[in-house]
């Protein structure tokens, strides 16, 4: 297990996959550095486009090339990469169904100290809402490497929403990451947390301090947010009787809605909670700082725990 | 390449000018002037031996590509498909008609046999043109890639985008054509946001630039025929007339957007002999 930043797994991952698979070609909007793509670039110029900071055409040279039979991951920071192209993404990419991989880094408040501007937020709302889009979010450096390799073998548009900072490595090589497929992490009893990303981590680390006081949860790590796994939803929800659901992501229209969408749906009525941003900006800071201030850190996922059982 | 004869691709103008108004006609809805302005340039590209294409095979590697990027020209785009021999004549009975078999939508989609990508939203299509040929390139074939842009998408920033980034990969396999009909749908273009010095903005990103009559044919064959920069994209500035072909039509900012009544049908019809 490797303790590491998914963006340094997903540049990593490219560099390998790309050797065998003349078809990944990557693009990226003049931040290649910090997105790890420049990796790629590196070791094959020929299958590399740096665009510079114009993600709109980015977006639609990346269609271009899909047409042509190429898979291209067109990376970026994830504000700008989604926040400029909405539409590029919705005419060129999801309603022409273009084998377009997306790639955002720098999501959420554990961006830090760059402030709102480049904390990417409503991310997953923008790109759920999209029909034709499947919205994939790695958890580490093993499911990440792992996810790259499966959204280059599924054919269609797809968002990968990768992370700035350094997390845990909480899964090893016997892990199998499945497009669409939750998995739990740890087995519990009291109440069931769907964590997606980096608050798998800090699910983990709030469990800790849980199981002290003989609060015992199992914690299901969702990378597919859509589409989402309702069968693992659907049977822990019920068999646990209380949800909690875990995301660095405005409480609207991410993991959250997602999983209360497939409640609703199933008609299951129980105690449930969001830890997520609570619909506003945050401020400059570092994660952690912000993780504590803006309620998502393993101190608030324990206190939610807490409320949500006293519902039960 | 011998040039075809020009009065045959004018004979044929007309047969697709005549077609695009029959459906625009029939739908009560379409974009019949700019469908006329850019008939001519698209008559020569897939009529005059220009583009290299089977409509049997259309998604063949090595073919040619062609995008409308202005998307709501619509209208010519399906005849033109239909006369290739993408789709069926009695297909075109379907345009903007739901459970359309050959989904021919107001605006392109590639559902439709020989349309490469979505478009309705202008400013997109030069990027994924330019994207097409990096890929062509990529696969060490010389396909050509065609699109038409109109000219208030010119307004649209992403061109510039792309104008830059065709620069910068030398991507000389790309040729723009710019339908410069002057008109757009609020305004004529000039009074709206006018695009000149237009030449000069082209050769300011470096590209290779050439101005023609978009309603002559001989000058359309020509500068089609022209071999290809060794590194420089191309554009062509095609001076053309929104709504050419039919004298109530011309020029009008009126006819961006409307079907013809069964009055102004006739009367028209008559004028497209």
């Amino acid at each position: 297990m490797k303790d590491a930043a998914t963006r340094d797994a997903y540049g990593q991952a490219l560099v390998e996959l790309g050797a065998d698979d003349p078809r990944i070609v990557v693009l990226d909007a003049g931040v290649s550095d910090s997105s790890r793509s420049k990796k790629f670039g590196d070791k094959y110029p020929d299958r590399f486009f740096n665009m510079g900071i114009a993600e709109a055409d980015m977006v639609c040279t990346a269609a271009g090339l899909a047409t042509t039979g190429k898979i291209p991951f067109a990376t970026g920071f994830a504000c700008f990469l989604l926040g400029r192209t909405m539409d590029q993404i919705l005419v060129s990419v999801a309603y022409s169904n273009t084998n377009v991989k997306l790639v955002g880094t720098h999501t959420g408040l554990a961006v830090g100290e760059d402030g709102p501007s480049a904390q990417m937020i409503v991310d997953m709302a923008y790109m759920r809402a999209m029909p034709n889009m499947i919205v994939v979010q790695p958890a580490d450096w093993e499911e990440t490497v792992q996810a790259t390799r499966a959204l280059i073998d599924y054919e269609g548009p797809a968002y990968f929403r990768l992370g700035r900072p350094k997390v845990k490595g909480i899964f090893d090589s016997s892990y199998k990451f499945e497009i669409g497929k939750g998995r739990v992490v740890k087995k519990g009893s009291d109440l069931v947390i769907f964590a997606t990303g980096i608050m798998v981590q800090e699910s983990l680390v709030a469990m800790e301090k849980l199981a002290k006081e003989n609060i015992n949860v199992t914690l299901v790590n969702i990378s597919t947010i859509k589409p989402i796994d309702r069968e693992i939803i659907t049977e822990l929800a019920t068999s646990h009787g209380a949800v909690i659901t875990a995301e660095d992501h405005n409480y609207i229209g991410g993991l959250g809605d997602a999983v209360g969408e497939v409640l609703l749906d199933q008609q299951i009525s129980v105690p449930f909670k969001r830890v997520a941003v609570n619909d506003q900006f945050a401020e400059t800071g570092t994660g952690p700082e912000l993780f504590e201030k803006y309620g998502l850190s393993a101190n608030h996922i324990a206190q939610a725990v807490k409320n949500t059982l006293k519902l039960k | 390449m011998a040039n075809p004869n020009i009065t045959e691709l004018e004979k044929k103008a007309l047969e697709l000018r005549k077609l695009a108004l029959k459906i625009i006609y029939q739908a009560g809805s379409g974009h019949p002037g700019g469908s006329f302005s850019a008939t001519d340039l698209m008559t020569a590209l897939y009529f005059g031996g220009i583009m290299n294409y089977d409509a049997s095979n259309p998604k063949d590697p090595k073919r040619d590509r062609f995008l409308l990027s202005k998307g709501h020209a619509s209208g010519i785009y399906y005849s033109v498909l239909a006369k290739a021999g993408y789709i069926s004549e009695s297909d075109l009975d379907s345009y903007r008609k739901i459970n359309s078999e050959r989904f021919l939508s107001g605006h392109g989609h590639p559902k439709t046999p020989g349309i490469e990508i979505a478009s309705g939203s202008l400013g997109q299509g030069l990027s994924v043109a330019h994207g097409i040929a990096l890929g062509t390139k990529l696969d060490g074939n010389d396909s050509k890639v065609y699109v038409i842009l109109g000219d208030g998408e010119l307004h649209e920033g992403q061109i510039w985008e792309a104008a830059m980034s065709a620069d910068q990969f030398k991507t000389n396999n790309l040729i723009a054509i710019v339908d410069y009909n002057k008109v757009c749908q609020d305004n004529i273009t000039k009074d709206l946001k006018d695009l000149e010095p237009l030449e000069d903005k082209w050769k300011a990103f470096n590209w290779d630039v050439h101005r023609i009559d978009g309603h002559n044919m001989e000058a359309i064959m020509n500068v089609l025929q022209l071999p290809l920069h060794p590194e420089k994209p191309r554009v062509i500035i095609a001076d053309t007339i929104k709504g050419k072909g039919v004298s109530f039509m011309e020029g009008q900012t009126a006819w961006h957007g409307v079907a013809p009544s069964a009055e102004d049908y006739e009367k028209a019809l008559k004028e497209l002999v």
